[in-house]
């Protein structure tokens, strides 16, 4: 209940601001871009599934994209502007305040995907794609996006400066994106098999990408998820001890 | 009842804090003095519930705060440079304090007329903070300290950057907030302390030095009682009549113009009313009596001497 407290005044100073309309419109106008010019613009003929699957695999990079840049300034921003001391010394926990930012950050990538849904709906006008599958699709970018909001979340408590913050996160969601998919191909058993785990597009997202629910990768990427929030939780417990 | 126990701070192989203990009641305000990296801050942060101590206590009725988290409920915090989300208005901001300090909505909406009223911010309630001029700013950071109506309330520094109006204004505020809480002020300043506070406590290289009134404490620290004093009058023939009294110790002239004299005279002891009242006599008029600026600094180094030997 109090991490919806944390939340609710988090989202209310995203859209309040105007660094998050400016993120949303720069993401949105870069994945309509290239929605247009690799899913649309193909030269040869296509099955409308498979530009709905290469606009997941757009709008998924986009909404991590989104994820780690709004949320850099989550934690890091409260101790530079010295308001992290109303957190600190409200009844709200550690683990409350830590939930709170993830949920305004999840917030926001709602917002950024539902404002992408007009690039799957112009699929209807030259062809004819599942309610499932659009669904499914989304579920996989909700969840990558709710990743990628826990680990910037964390990379926010960690470094306590938005910029330090933004690029470690940054780095890290494009190891787990794109590097560790190609490490995986080019290393040897039984490394590659380690390395292929921590791929969350090629290993997780693609089932979602093609229309199926996978249970594994909910809960790996659910697992994750809660995995970076502890961590944030246990550094921002730690500041206490400092 | 406010208990600080042993309170000992430290930061790696640094001792910040050293077995520092007092006692705070409710409806007493107390000043806590100390020079730059005395420990004032780390004192301030432990009993905010911000840092944890290395060891000792803080107890709010007997309850150790380190171990109850929702006695942060009882504690209102601010920092010298108030801690607010400046996008907000300032009702808006004091509802989510309120909300981040546990409580309802009802006691929110019962609370904020009069903590509206105590900080003094009537018809600034729908402003966006961040159009707020400094002092109102302080002014929220004070009303967010005390929405929750607490039983501790710390003020860190509360007068800095405040114009001479705005001072006299916080006063107010801050002896208002003494009725009803036990009030911990820590500020470089003897005299603001001294205006409005009950009890100082002093803090010197992360130990608790000496705790009294401002003249217990400068018995104590062996510092002599000094003022500034201007009169309307010959500066030559109050001068002479400064050297002839029995309780001054020492009289160095200030030249003032418009037919004005000035002085610092430093007396044995605190005798400052009979002084004033004799100089009256005298039929010089009183025009000014200030505080040196330097008074903090040798009450401080006297004392933190004395506690090195």
């Amino acid at each position: 209940m109090n991490a919806l407290i944390i939340a609710k005044r988090d989202l209310a100073s995203y859209l309040q601001g105007y660094s998050a309309y400016i993120i949303i419109a720069a993401l949105l106008l870069g994945n309509g871009v290239f929605f247009h010019a690799f899913a649309l613009g193909a030269e040869s003929a296509r099955y409308s599934h498979e530009v709905l699957e290469n606009f997941f695999y757009l709008c998924w990079g986009f909404s991590v994209a989104t994820a780690v840049l709004l949320t850099m300034r989550s934690l890091a921003d409260e101790h530079a502007l010295g308001t992290e001391v109303l957190l600190r010394t409200s009844i709200v926990s550690d683990g409350e305040i830590v939930v709170g930012k993830w949920l305004a950050a999840m917030g926001m990538v709602t917002l950024y995907a539902v404002l992408t849904l007009h690039m799957p709906l112009l699929i209807f006008v030259n062809g004819k794609v599942s309610l499932a599958h659009l669904m499914v699709g989304y579920l996989g970018v909700i969840l990558g996006g709710g990743t990628a909001s826990a680990l910037g979340v964390f990379c926010s408590a960690l470094f306590r400066n938005q910029l330090a913050a933004g690029i470690i996160g940054g780095l890290l969601a494009i190891y787990m994106s794109v590097i560790a998919w190609m490490l995986a191909d080019t290393t040897n058993p039984p490394f590659n098999d380690v390395i292929a785990y921590t791929a969350i597009f090629n290993q997780h997202f693609v089932p979602f990408m093609e229309g199926r629910i996978a249970m594994s990768s909910i809960v790996y990427q659910g697992s994750l998820t809660a995995l970076f929030l502890l961590l944030a939780s246990y550094i921002l417990h730690t500041r206490r001890w400092e | 009842m406010i208990q600080v126990r042993d309170l000992t701070r430290y930061y790696g192989e640094f001792a910040a804090l050293q077995d520092v203990s007092f006692e705070l009641k409710e409806g007493e305000i107390i000043g806590l003095l100390g020079l730059n990296g005395a420990g004032k801050s780390t004192t301030l942060m432990i009993l905010a519930g911000l840092l944890a101590p290395s060891s000792g206590s803080v107890q709010i009725d007997g309850t150790d705060l380190a171990n109850h988290p929702e006695l942060r409920a009882r504690i209102g915090f601010l920092t010298e440079s108030p801690p607010l989300y400046t996008e907000m208005t300032v009702t808006s901001f004091l509802r989510h304090i309120g909300r981040m300090k546990g409580m309802s909505n009802d006691k929110i909406n019962a609370r904020l007329p009069e903590v509206i009223r105590l900080a003094d911010l009537a018809g600034r309630e729908h402003q966006v903070i961040g159009t707020l001029s400094h002092g109102y700013k302080k002014r929220v950071g004070i009303a967010q300290a005390i929405i929750h109506d607490p039983k501790l309330v710390i003020l860190d520094e509360p007068i800095s950057g405040l114009d001479p109006a705005q001072i006299v204004e916080m006063r107010k505020v801050v002896k208002g907030l003494g009725e009803k809480h036990a009030v911990i002020i820590s500020s470089h300043i003897l005299s603001e302390v001294s205006q409005t506070c009950d009890r100082i406590l002093v803090i010197g290289n992360g130990r608790l030095v000496a705790q009294g009134t401002e003249a217990e404490l400068m018995a104590r620290s062996g510092e002599n009682a000094r003022l500034v004093i201007t009169v309307r009058g010959d500066q030559a023939a109050f001068t002479e009549w400064l050297d002839k009294s029995e309780r001054i110790v020492s009289v160095v002239s200030k030249d003032v113009a418009d037919g004005l004299a000035r002085a610092l005279v430093e007396m044995e002891g605190d005798q400052r009313e009979d002084l004033l009242l004799e100089i009256a006599k005298a039929g010089f008029g009183l025009r000014l009596v200030e505080d040196p600026q330097d008074e903090l600094e040798e009450i401080f180094l006297g004392l933190t001497h004395q506690e090195a030997a």
